[in-house]
């Protein structure tokens, strides 16, 4: 085995700078991609992505719940569901809160916060209100 | 004032204290306390608002204090004064009420979205731009659905259902324009096309209540319950809400599960519902060849009288009639007699009697029954041969033994309170028509079923008297 061809000697180192590049640009590949994946979610989980986590709990957390509400009460359930979406006025209030002079749209928006809010309070009182009126009236054989 | 991280923590209270609220309604014992967590955690998530955007302009005070004194003594005046059979149409319009907020606040937030912590106009982040416009959209059709469903609840509209020639495609087309509305809104960010969205979502809204009729609305007022929720969720998202996100996530699936039992009720599949087309109040299908009178048997309100007392075991199925004819009262009382005569009295409830989940059940509260003497179908159904009498007031086609046997009926399948094997029937009602769906009712010729006719209230009033 001294005599080796250099034909083949060549051919090989051919190829082992080949495998080098291949491997230089899949690291370069995985770097892109990392960087990519950073930059898109600030370097860390997107806000997001919590919020979502917390929806989709939140949505088990209510089948459970819901299940277990005895059929006779599902008057008051759909009233006091009512009673708690309203708490959407936290954002009327958040409009409440623009400065008028802030902007061409902040007069509009502050009228639209108003017509939610008032909204809103029509459900936070009447909803709530109602559904201890219907359940003061489930009572035990005396 | 408050730091954003404390105020986050706040929301979350206030979304683990509706979980409580909706826990508490698993018995009525529990139920008040329940309400009472919802409204501490709606007195958490507005007193954290309001603190964290201290310090308050004076203008801006008045203009909060204006809103909710206006909005709450509406709440408070309707409260007080519905009556009970009216609570459908009121719990209808509440959903229309969240349903224009849902529209109204992700629109301010568009206009003012420095306000809201947003960005400035013009640069409002894409995700956020889309949250607003689904919030917007299953707000604005929740709207007007709703409105619809009171209208046709309050009778103020036919509760026949309307149908529009070719309404599948008109539906299909709006929704495909909304899509389109949609993905043009998230790039550009245009006041115009937010109102071009709601706009088109109101017209379906519409477009999917009208061709539902009367008698399924314990589906269609479920299934809005339901929309709100989302629509609220989304908002959630938008304002990056804790509690509005969890409320959101709540009443959304709150609905679902309503409309799901509702469906089941009547063994229907959602889709059919939703297609429409069925549950008018009257709706005899035409070209249908006429039955032949067939003879029954007509009984006076002292033949009932004689009858219940002779009764160890009475049993009392109300429906829908009783609620129109207010009749719930003198249910009750008659009921009171009869116990105090020592005769065992139960009442049946259909899981869709009446025109929402639980509206029997209300009724009967109102009238002093005893929650503990009011019975679901599964748990009715086996006394229902044991009973000498099945007093049935205001219901028709849950009692209609042809969902089990006549496969051919509309209503085949539909799970149904076995009255037929009572010993007799007395059977309340105002004329001989057929039921919402249209079908005869088998039990009104059985020899056993006797049928008092008139008013609900009055016959039973007379019922009453006749028992001295």
């Amino acid at each position: 085995m001294a005599e080796v061809d250099p034909q083949l000697l060549d051919k090989i180192r051919a190829a082992a700078q080949a495998a080098r590049h291949a491997a230089d640009s899949v690291q370069a590949y995985a770097e892109q991609i990392a960087a990519g994946a950073s930059a898109a979610s600030g370097g860390a989980i997107d806000p997001f992505i919590f919020r979502l986590a917390i929806f989709a709990l939140a949505v088990i957390v209510g089948y459970y719940v819901v299940w277990a509400v005895t059929p006779s009460l599902h008057t008051p359930l759909m009233s006091v569901t009512n009673a708690i979406s309203s708490v959407i006025v936290v954002g009327a209030l958040l409009s409440a809160g623009i400065d008028p002079s802030s902007g061409t749209g902040s007069g509009a928006a502050r009228v639209f916060g108003f017509l939610a809010l008032t909204l809103a309070s029509v459900n936070i009182f009447g909803g709530f209100l109602v559904t201890e009126r219907m359940l003061s009236m489930f009572k035990k054989k005396g | 004032m408050l730091s954003g991280n404390i105020a986050g923590l706040l929301y979350l209270v206030s979304g683990i204290l509706f979980i409580l609220a909706l826990r508490g309604l698993s018995s009525p014992e529990t139920a008040r306390q329940g309400n009472r967590f919802g409204v501490i955690g709606m007195g958490i998530a507005a007193a954290t608002t309001f603190l964290y955007q201290l310090p308050w302009g004076f203008s801006s005070f008045l203009w909060v204090l204006l809103a909710i004194a206006i909005g709450g003594s509406i709440g408070v005046w309707r409260a007080r004064t519905i009556q009970m059979t009216a609570m459908p149409q009121l719990v209808a319009l509440f959903h229309a009420l969240i349903g224009l907020a849902a529209v109204l606040v992700p629109a301010s937030a568009l206009y003012a979205p420095q306000g809201f912590g947003l960005g400035v106009p013009g640069g409002i982040h894409g995700t956020t731009l889309f949250e607003m416009s689904l919030g917007a959209a299953i707000g604005a059709m929740t709207f007007t659905g709703s409105v619809i469903a009171f209208l046709k609840l309050d009778g103020r509209m036919t509760g026949n259902p309307i149908l529009l020639p070719k309404r599948h495609a008109i539906n299909i087309g709006l929704g495909i324009l909304l899509a389109i509305f949609i993905l043009a809104f998230i790039p550009t960010e245009t006041h115009q096309l937010f109102w071009l969205i709601v706009l088109v979502s109101f017209a379906l809204g519409v477009l999917l209540i009208i061709p539902i009729g009367g008698a399924d609305m314990p589906v269609v007022i479920s299934m809005l319950n339901s929309y709100s929720g989302w629509a609220a969720a989304a908002v959630g998202f938008t304002l990056a809400n804790l509690a509005l996100i969890i409320t959101g996530a709540l009443v959304g699936s709150s609905g679902a599960i309503l409309s799901y039992i509702m469906c089941r009720g009547m063994n229907r599949s959602f889709i059919a519902v939703i297609l429409g087309g069925f549950g008018g109040e009257t709706a005899v299908p035409a070209g249908l060849p006429e039955s032949e009178p067939r003879p029954v048997k007509q009984g006076s309100a002292e033949d009932a009288a004689k009858m219940l007392l002779a009764a160890k075991k009475v049993i009392i199925v109300p429906g829908y009639g009783m609620a129109v004819a207010q009749a719930q009262h003198a249910v009750a009382e008659m009921a009171n007699i009869l116990k105090s005569k020592g005769v065992d009295v139960k009442y049946a409830i259909h899981p869709v009697a009446g025109r929402m989940p639980g509206h029997m059940n209300v009724l009967l509260a109102e009238a002093n029954v005893p929650y503990d003497e009011v019975f679901e179908l599964t748990d009715i159904n086996p006394e229902f041969p044991d009973a000498d009498v099945a007093f049935v007031i205001g219901a028709n086609d849950v009692t209609n033994p042809a969902a089990k046997t006549d496969s051919s009926s509309p209503i085949y399948g539909m799970p149904i309170l076995d009255v037929e094997h009572a010993k007799n029937v007395l059977f309340v009602k105002r004329g001989l028509g057929p039921g919402y769906a249209g079908v005869d009712n088998e039990l009104f010729f059985r020899p056993n079923t006797t049928m008092l006719f008139g008013d609900a209230k009055k016959m039973v009033d007379s019922i009453v008297k006749a028992m001295g």
